[in-house]
């Protein structure tokens, strides 16, 4: 069949241009724009060159964030991901229990983000809160508000309990693609359960688990709502993550400068680590 | 190294099955002598697959029982029933090498690693993939996937059994003759038992010392290919078998006389069978003469396939074939006559036996 080549095509993408150009590229370059200028009201701007960009990479209060958040990626990556590809093995594969399972698991992820953090917030206090309360009922010191650990372990559970069900999905949704000829064939073959899961289920699933990584990764390094909701970022600064000392850089104390440079520069540590675990991950593929 | 014996064997696969047409698989009883080399032969949804997962154990049958040298292991996973299959689709694990995938079924076994080496090398060798054994078994061609498939089930020496399903479809007809004649030769230094599937009439003939011949969930015949080919048990294997099959004509039966459509044949014998049973006539094409003298018939097509003709013709309102030799001449009024030995008398699609020779009673 001859091809034919004209430029009509553009006009097809134009609306979905302009729809991206306005929702993201013009707010991005006004974030750009702000980020090499000072300001002191009127409308009136200074440039301010890379000053706001060296200030932010040389204060403590950017790497103890940047710190907290990478801790807190790298605890729910390391739970939910086992965790899911575990559920995800167990869960039936025909029959009744699959819808079951199907709509359960999708539950978590129906909630919204701040709902699920005033679910927390009021599950955990200890004056009303069936889990603060039952637990300081049965004599475990437990309180969000003022203890660290405490702060720490309860946003790492609701995020579990959050968001364990998107990797479940995807890890299901690889394995049901097998066909039953493999299983069969390690039957034979003698494997035992770990080399079927090795050799047979993991690779099947890699593809997917590649996409669950990152999408956790990237959810979890942006997290907002969920502490804002629940610790406000506290007790002391011990819950602040980069998205909530970026919001108070920006509103509470209104230095859009700073603001502006930390918000791209925590763009381009996103965009660099989802690139990193990208490439090493299809590469690690590619060499086989 | 095993015989095995499955004792009416019955298999539905879904639940509460009822009538016979519920069950994939009907009634084989049947034993494979140990050591057999055996060809299963029929067409797609027979039950080929359902009676080779049976045997392995990857299936449990609805009924019946199985017994591996008069041991019952009707219960006892595949694991422990000691049997290679080969799938009908070709199974590799993708992230392994080619060596790596058939060292697996035998590291699983905690065979001895030069044990492994050996076995493995020689399998490479007769699959013809030594120059790839340390490659990932990824990016492998259909055809070699399906060889690494077959290599896998050859590499444990000590089996009972291989079960064979159709492993040689992709694979080129040179290669195939040649891999057929190292399953010949493992087949003879082993002494496995061996069940083939196949679709391919000349592969099982020129494989197997019996040709077990499959329809619709049932054996309907076990027999050498002279057996098949002469006395066909049912009129599906006469058609099935021989190329082109076995002509089939509607007769009516009176002691020893047929009566096809208003031509009478004498039979040699009186063939007996229940009342109101619908009677057949069986004749091979090859057994047909056609000259000036017998029965009309009226010539439609001649097909010339090299050292011999099909004739397609009408015999008795009917079509027939008939094989004629290259040169054998095709007169203008043809006639045909069967050969009495060659003809075959079905009552109900099952062959009617015929050591009732004719006595004084006709
Ligand atoms: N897992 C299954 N569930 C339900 N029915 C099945 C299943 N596998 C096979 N069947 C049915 O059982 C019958 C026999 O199937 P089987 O796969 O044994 O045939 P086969 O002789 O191997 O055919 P082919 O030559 O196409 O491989 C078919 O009617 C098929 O539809
Ligand atoms: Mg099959």
């Amino acid at each position: 069949m001859e091809k034919t080549w004209n430029n009509k095509a553009w006009f097809m993408v134009l609306p979905v241009l302009v729809l991206v150009a306005f929702s993201a590229v013009i707010p991005l370059m006004t974030v750009v724009n702000y980020s090499v200028q000072d300001t002191f009201g009127n409308n009136e701007f200074f440039w301010a060159g890379t000053d706001w960009f060296i200030q932010v990479l040389q204060s403590d209060r950017f790497w103890d964030a940047l710190t907290r958040n990478l801790i807190f990626s790298g605890i729910i990556l390391a739970i939910e991901i086992p965790l899911g590809i575990l559920i995800a093995l167990n869960m039936p594969k025909k029959g009744l229990g699959v819808p079951v399972c199907l709509v359960l698991m999708s539950l978590p992820l129906l909630i919204p983000w701040n709902v699920v953090g005033t679910i927390w917030q009021v599950f955990g206090r200890v004056d009303i809160g069936l889990l603060g309360y039952t637990l300081d009922a049965i004599g475990v010191p437990y309180n969000y508000v003022n203890n660290v650990f405490d702060a720490w372990v309860t946003l790492i559970v609701m995020d579990i309990w959050h968001w364990t069900s998107l990797v479940v999905l995807l890890c299901y949704a690889g394995l049901v693609s097998i066909p039953d000829a493999y299983y069969q064939a390690a039957k034979i073959d003698g494997a035992s359960r770990w080399a079927v899961f090795r050799y047979i289920q993991l690779p099947k699933m890699k593809r997917v688990l590649l996409i669950a990584f990152l999408l956790r990764f990237m959810d979890s390094f942006m997290i907002y709502t969920e502490p804002f909701v629940v610790t406000g970022g506290g007790p002391g600064n011990a819950t602040t993550f980069l998205s909530i000392d970026l919001v108070k850089t920006a509103i509470g104390q209104f230095d859009l400068g700073p603001a502006a440079a930390l918000s791209l520069i925590y763009f381009l540590i996103i965009l660099l680590l989802s690139w990193i675990f990208y490439t090493v991950m299809t590469n690690s593929d590619a060499q086989s | 190294m095993a015989r095995i014996n499955l004792d009416h064997i019955r298999h539905a696969y879904g639940p509460n099955p009822k009538k016979p047409s519920d069950y994939s698989l009907k009634e084989v009883h049947h034993e494979w002598n140990d050591g057999g080399a055996y060809a299963l032969l029929g067409p797609s949804g027979c039950g080929k697959t359902t009676l080779l997962n049976i045997i392995s154990g990857l299936l449990q049958p609805s009924e019946g029982k199985i017994l591996f040298d008069g041991k019952d292991v009707t219960n006892l996973s595949t694991q422990d029933r000691n049997i290679a299959q080969v799938f009908q689709f070709p199974v590799i694990y993708d992230t392994m090498t080619v060596y790596d995938n058939l060292a697996f079924p035998l590291r699983n076994r905690h065979v001895p690693e030069t044990e492994v080496d050996r076995r493995v090398t020689e399998i490479l060798e007769m699959i013809g993939l030594s120059d790839r054994a340390r490659k990932k078994a990824q990016g492998l061609t259909a055809d070699q996937k399906q060889k690494i498939s077959l290599g896998r089930g050859l590499v444990r020496s000590d089996v009972s059994a291989i079960l064979f399903d159709e492993p040689l479809t992709v694979i080129d007809p040179h290669m195939k003759w040649v891999l057929r004649s190292q399953l010949k030769r493992l087949h003879k230094q082993f002494g496995f038992t061996m069940v083939y599937v196949t679709h391919d009439q000349t592969e099982a003939l020129t494989f197997a010392d019996k040709v077990v011949v499959m329809y619709d969930g049932e054996i309907v015949q076990i027999g050498t290919p002279a057996e098949l080919f002469e006395k066909p048990k049912h009129t599906f294997v006469g058609y099935f078998i021989g190329s082109p099959g076995m002509n089939v004509l509607p007769a009516k039966i009176d002691g020893s006389s047929v009566d096809l459509d208003g031509q009478k044949i004498a039979l040699s014998f009186a063939p007996k069978f229940s009342a109101g049973a619908k009677t057949e006539l069986g004749i091979r094409p090859e057994f047909i003469r056609l000259g000036r003298e017998g029965m009309p018939v009226t010539i439609s097509k001649v097909e010339d396939i090299g050292r011999q003709k099909i004739v397609r013709a009408s015999f008795a309102n009917r079509p027939i074939a008939i094989v004629v030799h290259e040169d054998g001449e095709i007169p203008a009024e043809p006639k045909v006559t069967f050969d009495p030995a060659a003809i075959n008398i079905y009552a109900d699609s099952w062959r009617v036996p015929d050591t009732s020779l004719v006595g004084g009673e006709a």
